[in-house]
């Protein structure tokens, strides 16, 4: 299955529905992948303005999840689509709630930034911030590309990387608990910092969310809650390759 | 990559699967692990009912089915579905021997019920027939009162006795989920029915002498959606007894109310498995596009 096959329909009308649910899901994808980014810049820079933009473009993200709900709760009662194209709409919904939380989390290291803005910086947990929210960022524009070209390999690699971010994001926490125990002076601060990890910790689960819908989409397997990630994990695979 | 992983997962399935080690007692756990493209077919495990075996049936120089080979599973609903021509309903009225009554008609191949050959020359058609009812796309009630409708396939078996037919064709109303519709007025023409009515009459008239399997051709084509509703509830109902085969053209009707769907196209059966799966991840491409309305 690929997806030239969605243009396929002898109702064009139907094509056309298809299509639209499709793009508009990139289309909130771009605009929560910016999100991010820009929430990450903006707390690492302390830039509370590039903050405050996160939080008002929060609304669109928002207003974008409940048009995508409403188109794909349409084709299902008009069109009872069966196959890949249910497949579809079933993904793209769930998609959707993950993208949306997605831009949530965003919101949430937006509104750290401005606090960290106010309260003064901390001396350590930029470097992390800075690595992991790279890293996530990526792995949620590799999980859109995974859907938009329907590309399973891709997908799967992404749900391999949310593991290695899990590791990033327990040492993170390792050195930044360490710092408050030696400097407690700084724990409210930091605890901003930690609060800002543990959101893009989340970004990596919904990055990874999304990538096993794209698996069920193409391959029709719900592969969520199982060990995946184990069966494909470093020391497994390596273990292999040797 | 894919398939890479694919061994990889197998493999560790083939190791853990081993049943001797797994304590009875314990709940079911889930999956150890993923296999992405191995689907077990739920088919396999069915007591099976009838059997078609290297089938193929000409009418006159054209053969209208290839090789068909498939198990109809017991007390179960099936469906086939295909578009005009496949040869769904041949394949159907075969089962009963329906194309007997086609002259140009020529089979080969077994179609085993109970054991038998069906087309074994000392098999008592009318017999067969009385095993394996069926009901066609348009109501075809006789003209005669709703009572006499259902008591007739009882009487030609010899059975006279009043009291034996009252019960009978009671029990055969209800069967159909006719009875409190029409136990007021039993021995009105059944001609009067609505179009609804009048299949589940004719339903109720197959049930009537206890067959074992039901062969439906499109029993819902000619009515409306709430009578069509009514007829699929009762072939729910139906399933605890007998073991019913429909052909139908609404895509939706045959995922309601069958437990496994057989695809059709051309002559040859594409895709035979449990409707959940058939319907929401087919294997073959014919299959998907079928149900899906792209272009075939």
């Amino acid at each position: 299955m690929d997806k030239e096959d969605y243009t396929q329909h002898i109702s064009k009308q139907f094509n056309h529905n298809l299509e639209e649910v499709r793009s508009h899901i990139l289309t909130m994808g771009g605009m929560v992948e910016r999100q991010v980014v820009d929430a990450v810049q903006s707390l690492v820079e302390g830039d509370s303005g590039l903050a405050g933009e996160v939080i008002s473009n929060e609304k669109q993200v928002n207003g974008m999840e409940r048009r995508i709900d409403e188109e794909c709760t349409r084709i299902i009662a008009l069109r009872q689509p069966a196959a890949s194209d249910l497949r579809l709409l079933v993904a793209a919904t769930k998609a959707n709630t993950d993208l949306e939380r997605i831009g949530d989390e965003a919101n949430k290291i937006a509104k750290m930034a401005i606090r960290l803005s106010e309260e003064g910086a901390v001396p350590r947990g930029y470097v992390e911030i800075r690595h992991i929210g790279n890293h996530v960022a990526s792995m949620l524009r590799q999980s859109l590309d995974a859907f938009a070209r329907f590309d399973v390999d891709l997908a799967i690699e992404v749900v391999r990387e949310d593991k290695e971010v899990d590791v990033e994001y327990e040492s993170a926490m390792r050195l930044l608990v360490t710092f408050m125990m030696e400097d407690p002076r700084f724990i409210r601060r930091v605890l901003n910092v930690l609060w800002s990890l543990r959101a893009l910790e989340r970004i990596g689960d919904h990055a990874r969310n999304i990538s096993e819908q794209v698996i069920y989409l193409v391959k029709g397997k719900d592969v969520r809650h199982m060990p995946l990630h184990e069966a494909l994990g470093e020391d497994q695979s390596s273990g292999n390759k040797s | 990559m894919m398939d890479e992983f694919s061994n990889e997962l197998r493999e560790s399935t083939m190791t853990t699967e081993a049943p001797s080690q797994v304590p009875s007692n314990t709940t079911p756990q889930e999956p150890k692990t993923v296999d992405l493209d191995h689907v077990p077919n739920k088919l396999d495990q069915e007591d099976v009912c009838l059997e078609v075996k290297d089938f193929n049936l000409f009418y006159g120089a054209k053969q209208a089915l290839f090789n068909v080979n498939m198990k109809i599973p017991k007390k179960r609903v099936t469906a086939f579905i295909g578009p005009s021509g496949c040869g769904k309903s041949t394949l159907l009225r075969s089962m009963n021997r329906m194309n007997d009554l086609v002259d140009v008609c020529r089979t080969e191949g077994e179609i085993l019920f109970d054991g038998g050959n069906i087309f074994d020359r000392r098999v008592d058609v009318t017999d067969l027939r009385r095993r394996v009812g069926m009901v066609f796309q348009k109501p075809n009630p006789f003209p005669k009162t709703i009572y006499e409708n259902v008591a007739y396939g009882l009487r030609i078996q010899g059975i006279n006795k009043k009291r034996v037919l009252d019960e009978r064709v009671e029990w055969s109303l209800k069967g159909a989920a006719l009875w409190d519709e029409v136990k007021d007025r039993l021995h009105e023409n059944a001609l009067g029915m609505s179009g609804g009515q009048q299949q589940r009459l004719v339903i109720a008239r197959t049930i009537a002498v206890e067959p074992e399997v039901v062969l439906l051709d499109e029993p819902c084509s000619a009515l409306d959606p709430i009578s069509t509703l009514k007829v699929e509830e009762l072939i729910n109902e139906l399933k605890e007894r007998y073991t019913i085969v429909i052909v139908t053209h609404n895509m939706q009707q045959a995922a309601r109310v069958s437990d496994y769907t057989a695809f059709m196209y051309l002559g040859d059966l594409v895709e035979y498995k449990d409707t959940d799966t058939l319907f929401t991840n087919p294997e073959q491409k014919k299959t998907e596009d079928y149900i899906t309305g792209r272009y075939g």
